[in-house]
């Protein structure tokens, strides 16, 4: 594996390390491309909120009208 | 040990089953399957209601019986079958709509003011379940057998009969969009605040 990420790569490692333990060499080449990549290090920080609003789905009961 | 008035009575439950069934359809999408992981819970809720701790809502505490019923489920079954053929959903290079040739974002992620803010409303969960109705239908249904039910992807393969590689490109592009979705629906600046 390259060390040379793109964006699109970078998103599909962030996605598979929720599933999987990535290798040695995934993790150290998406480390290098989140240290300079804002765009990804947003993408995966909204990748922890989306499995926080998935595991409180449905979520809030409808407020009730009176 | 919970006193007997945290318990919920027959009554507070039954009056959920609309909403379980909801659930339970999205995640079976077979009518029948879904009354009978709605009835078993119920019936299981009703017998265990003294256990019933009163630190979430009866909501939350149904649901967390009902995916565990629905598990029960999809294991009983023989093999799930998948709904739609598979090869549009499969582009091993990922979902190529949301990226320039490059590799490149089309549209880069944009800073989410608060998020958690939003799982307070229950208007940001009916936004996240239109995203989540508007994927293709086999990526939508692994991601819930994945992100809802807690299922491990070991396990998703062998229902749904398809690799882990496959398993793992329906995952990524149903993340992929679902940010997108989110963002343009609910984070782009005009979200309500009000749930």
């Amino acid at each position: 594996m390259t060390l040379n990420l793109s964006c699109r790569e970078a998103s599909r490692l962030l996605s598979q390390a929720m599933d999987r333990d990535l290798k040695l060499t995934e993790r150290v080449a998406l480390r290098l491309h989140m240290a300079i990549c804002i765009a990804c290090t947003r993408f995966s920080a909204q990748m922890q909120f989306l499995r926080r609003a998935m595991n409180r789905y449905p979520g809030p009961e409808e407020p009730e009208c009176k | 040990m919970p006193t007997a008035d945290t318990a919920p009575s027959a009554l507070d439950l039954e009056r959920h089953r609309p909403h379980l069934m909801k659930f339970a359809r999205l995640q079976l999408r077979d009518e029948s399957a879904a009354e009978d992981a709605v009835q078993e819970t119920l019936l299981a809720a009703l017998q265990g209601r003294e256990r019933f701790a009163g630190q979430s809502s009866v909501r939350t505490w149904l649901i967390g019986i009902l995916k565990h019923k629905i598990i029960d489920h999809i294991r009983r079954r023989s093999r799930e079958q998948l709904l739609e053929p598979l090869a549009d959903e499969l582009d091993p290079d990922g979902p190529r709509a949301y990226f320039q040739e490059d590799g490149h974002f089309l549209e880069p992620p944009q800073q989410w003011q608060d998020p958690d803010q939003a799982l307070q409303q229950h208007r940001f969960f009916e936004a996240l379940e239109r995203c989540l109705e508007a994927l293709p239908k086999n990526s939508a249904r692994v991601f819930t057998m994945r992100e809802v039910m807690g299922m491990e992807t070991g396990e998703i393969c062998k229902e749904v009969g398809i690799t882990p590689t496959n398993c793992w490109v329906l995952l990524h592009r149903a993340r992929v969009s679902l940010r997108a979705c989110l963002e343009k629906n609910w984070f782009s600046g005009g979200a309500p605040t009000i749930g």
